[in-house]
């Protein structure tokens, strides 16, 4: 008796010790980043483009990175949004008593949703190459669009499948045609959509092995799609290269905007999340 | 009652997230009988079964207070020890749950945690349970299956013959044969009848036919309360209360 | 009701076409990649390429066995730290935590999974690397600057704790209460009955996850190329610096394309990452879906 109250308690402990582990190290890099990253932070960090001299450690700072990154993810957001409403619509609602075909389908979005980002940035690469695009805002554009379809699908099909189907059939029955239902469950789950297009700019934003070739990199702000385009974690990237130690704390502190963006971004989609559940259930 | 009661409840109070589930349950459940507890579904008879082994304990944001003697021991004195009331009792839940093991391993589960080891006792020990469950003759020949092949009556019989291997003193039965068909409805109501030679056994039934059938004693819970209490054919033909009265011809249900 | 009809179909036709397109990126980028090896897998074998650990590109001379050992040592480190411990945080999240704790503890787990990779090769580099060099790598061996397949093992196991504690408890809330309360009313404590019981029905989803995890942790880029190192030597020992196959397209491309035959060679691994990765999320995959087959039945 007492050797398996000890066991119980050991192994009791033991899982609290692992919770605070995983739990707290969130905490760590966070406070990590912040430590770091506060000393270097100024308002032209986030104010000014790189000057003459910013990477031996002259003024300026990323904005060019920041806009970047915000036209990429909001580009590639967008675009995969137009592509995956219609396809999460199609599995859920054209596909009926197909359930092979749709469970497929499902799965394939699945393993496109685990395929690495810099297997699209290779293949984005590719596809560029093929129609003669240069490394650029597009081409950043189409690799992250790529990497971020599966995100839309998987999250927007989730989201469907909580329209009750009563919803559907009544629709139905009042004779609308499918489109005209589709309509109606996608004013149903608007802030599903919401939550989706923030998972998926949360996971675009910080993205830096599809954009690597695809986007090029530079000190100005693009102005057309065909310029090249700094990204936040790529420039993060390079200035964490550099040997000049206020080159490298910009890095920190630029790698302290980026967490605050996407924690923001997170945590938005996160009480969407609730609220669209809580809707549910009543 | 002029027996020496088995489990005695005194003053029992449950809330579930805030709503009041049991009220003010003061009962004596009689030695080696068979008690059913019967009421309108929601009542709070299947909280009132899982008070007594403190599997209520695992229902989030439950609050309980009030005392549970088994065998005269506060069951929820903070220095009673859990896995030790459980032992005691063995319970049939509604549905068959074989644990995801063979047939054999099902039974000697319980043994082996409480520190059985030899196979030659644990044989005889599954054995001899699985013929006071009526199964032996059934799976002798297949122990080593996995019981999740059994047919839904067999499995609810080896859940019986796991718990009969602990050595309980207590059958707590939950709604035990509303998955099963009639014919091994028929055989576990057999079994609980011939059964309360050696225990006391408690249920939890929606059935009225079933708890005339199998039962000496009946417990009418009705929002949380007990109503009426006492010998099966009393309150089932002549109730007391009004309630019970309207419970018993059909009206609440 | 002409119009509405023509509408209908219409519409249907367009998501036909969408949803194709969309998944038939996965063959397509199968067959960009082959297509893109191909030149170099006319000069040299399936075999020669696998197992060779000589990479000298400007000699022809193209050997991913070092590359494939990086990757390996890396995605091992990381399943060993991070499988036990999601499994004990996940078994302490849906067993045991109070309901308070278990409101505060998920989100967490969830705004750890939103962190970008960049951001834990930056801490990795602040905080993991100093960690091995001052700390652990001095009681092992003589010198290290940190950079090692052990920091990429640690910082990519951080990385995979939400996909693993989040596809466990999933797992976990699947089995019914009914089979944890048979046991525990045996008399079992908490513990048996997670040992004995929870963890056997639980095992095809442990399994699942931890293939989809490793599957995560090969691609994984830019977080382990920051702190392993990078050397193209296989790794002997958890100190040794590490090259994995992922980090080698990253620095490589676009840079030594007027090198014959590179940017093929990097194609090549990119295809050998696709493939790899293709295989385990379609083995978990399926896992998980059985799973839950299982479960309506």
């Amino acid at each position: 008796m007492r050797r398996r109250k000890f066991e119980e308690l050991f192994f009791r402990s033991l899982m609290v010790l692992a919770t605070i582990v995983v739990g707290g190290s969130f905490f760590l890099i966070v406070g990590t980043i912040f430590y770091k990253g506060i000393p270097y932070m100024n308002l032209d960090m986030i104010t000014k483009i790189p000057g003459g001299g910013f990477y031996i450690g002259k003024e300026g700072g990323v904005l060019n990175a920041i806009i970047g990154s915000l036209y990429i993810a909001g580009g590639a957001s967008v675009l995969g949004l137009i592509i995956s409403v219609p396809v999460a619509l199609f599995i859920n609602m054209y596909m009926d008593g197909q359930k092979f075909l749709s469970n497929t389908l499902r799965m394939a979005y699945d393993v496109l949703f685990g395929i690495p980002s810099i297997v699209y940035g290779a293949f984005g690469f590719l596809i560029m190459v093929y129609f003669g695009i240069r490394a650029s805002l597009l081409g950043g554009i189409i690799a992250v669009t790529l990497l971020v379809i599966p995100i839309l699908v998987r999250t927007l099909d989730e989201v469907i499948r909580t329209v009750p189907l009563e919803l559907r059939d009544a629709a139905l029955s009042l004779g609308a045609t499918r489109w005209e239902m589709a309509k109606v469950v996608l004013r149903q789950i608007r802030p599903g959509i919401f939550t989706a297009i923030l998972l998926s700019f949360g996971r675009a934003i910080g993205d830096v092995a599809s954009v690597l070739f695809t986007a090029g990199f530079s000190d100005n702000i693009p102005t057309s799609l065909h310029q090249p385009a700094a990204t936040l974690p790529l420039a993060i990237f390079f200035q964490l290269g550099s040997a000049v130690d206020e080159v490298q704390g910009r890095g920190y502190a630029s790698a302290l905007i980026l967490t605050i963006i996407v924690l923001i971004i997170t945590v938005l989609a996160q009480i969407l999340t609730k609220k669209f559940s809580k809707h549910k259930s009543q | 009652m002029t027996q020496t009661p088995h489990i005695s409840v005194q003053h029992l109070n449950a809330h579930i997230a805030n709503q009041h589930i049991l009220n003010d349950i003061n009962i004596n459940i009689p030695d080696k009988k068979v008690t059913s507890i019967i009421g309108p579904s929601g009542c709070g008879k299947t909280t009132l079964l899982k008070s007594f082994n403190r599997l209520l304990d695992n229902t989030p944001d439950v609050k309980i207070d009030g005392k549970v003697l088994v065998d005269g021991e506060n069951i929820y004195d903070p220095a009673a020890e859990v896995t030790h009331i459980r032992k005691k009792m063995g319970l049939l839940s509604q549905r068959p749950y074989p644990l995801p093991m063979s047939i054999y391993d099902n039974v000697a589960y319980g043994p082996r945690i409480h520190g059985t080891r030899k196979k030659q006792e644990l044989d005889e020990l599954v054995e001899q349970q699985l013929k006071a469950a009526g199964l032996w003759n059934e799976v002798k020949d297949r122990l080593n299956t996995s019981a999740t092949r059994l047919s839904i009556g067999q499995q609810q019989r080896l859940c019986l013959a796991r718990g009969l291997a602990v050595g309980p003193e207590i059958i707590l039965g939950d709604e035990s044969t509303s998955a099963l068909d009639p014919v091994s409805t028929a055989i576990i109501e057999d079994l609980f009848i011939s059964l309360k030679e050696k225990y006391t056994i408690v249920l939890v039934t929606h059935i009225l036919r079933q708890a005339r059938r199998v039962s000496d004693y009946i417990i009418f819970v009705y929002m949380g309360k007990i109503i009426e209490f006492g010998p099966t054919e009393e309150v089932l033909l002549n109730p007391q209360k009004e309630l019970t009265k309207e419970y018993v011809k059909g009206y609440i249900s | 009701m002409q119009l509405r009809l023509i509408k209908d179909k219409f519409f249907s036709k367009l998501m036909l076409v969408l949803t194709l397109a969309s998944v038939s990126v996965l063959l397509v980028i199968g067959i960009g990649l082959y297509y893109k090896s191909i030149p170099l897998l006319h000069k040299l074998s399936w075999g020669q390429l696998l197992t060779s650990s000589i990479w000298k590109p400007l000699k022809g001379l193209f050997g991913f066995y070092p590359f494939i050992m990086g990757t390996l040592w890396v995605t091992g480190i990381a399943i060993i730290v991070a499988l036990p411990l999601c499994l004990l945080t996940s078994l302490y999240i849906v067993e045991y935590a109070p309901a308070r704790v278990k409101r505060i503890l998920t989100p967490f787990v969830n705004l750890l999974s939103g962190i970008p990779p960049v951001i834990f090769g930056v801490w990795g580099v602040l905080f993991i690397i100093p960690l091995i060099q001052k700390f652990i790598a001095p009681h092992f061996v003589d010198f290290s600057t940190g950079y090692s397949v052990l920091a990429g093992g640690i910082v990519l196991a951080v990385m995979i704790f939400p996909l693993i504690v989040s596809i466990i408890s999933e797992v976990l809330r699947t089995i019914p209460q009914e089979l944890k309360e048979a046991s525990l009313s045996l008399g079992a404590t908490k513990w048996e009955t997670i040992k004995k019981v929870i963890l056997r029905k639980a095992l095809p989803g442990i399994v699942a996850a931890t293939v989809l995890a490793i599957s995560r942790a090969f691609g994984e880029t830019i977080a382990v190329l920051m702190v392993c190192g990078n050397n193209a030597v296989a790794p002997h020992s958890v100190f040794d610096t590490g090259y994995p196959l992922p980090a080698l397209i990253a620095n490589n491309y676009g840079e030594m394309m007027s090198i014959p035959l590179y940017d093929s060679a990097l194609m090549f691994a990119a295809l050998l990452l696709f493939i790899i990765i293709l295989l385990f999320n379609i083995i978990s995959r399926v896992i998980l879906t059985r799973l839950e087959r299982r479960l309506v039945a």
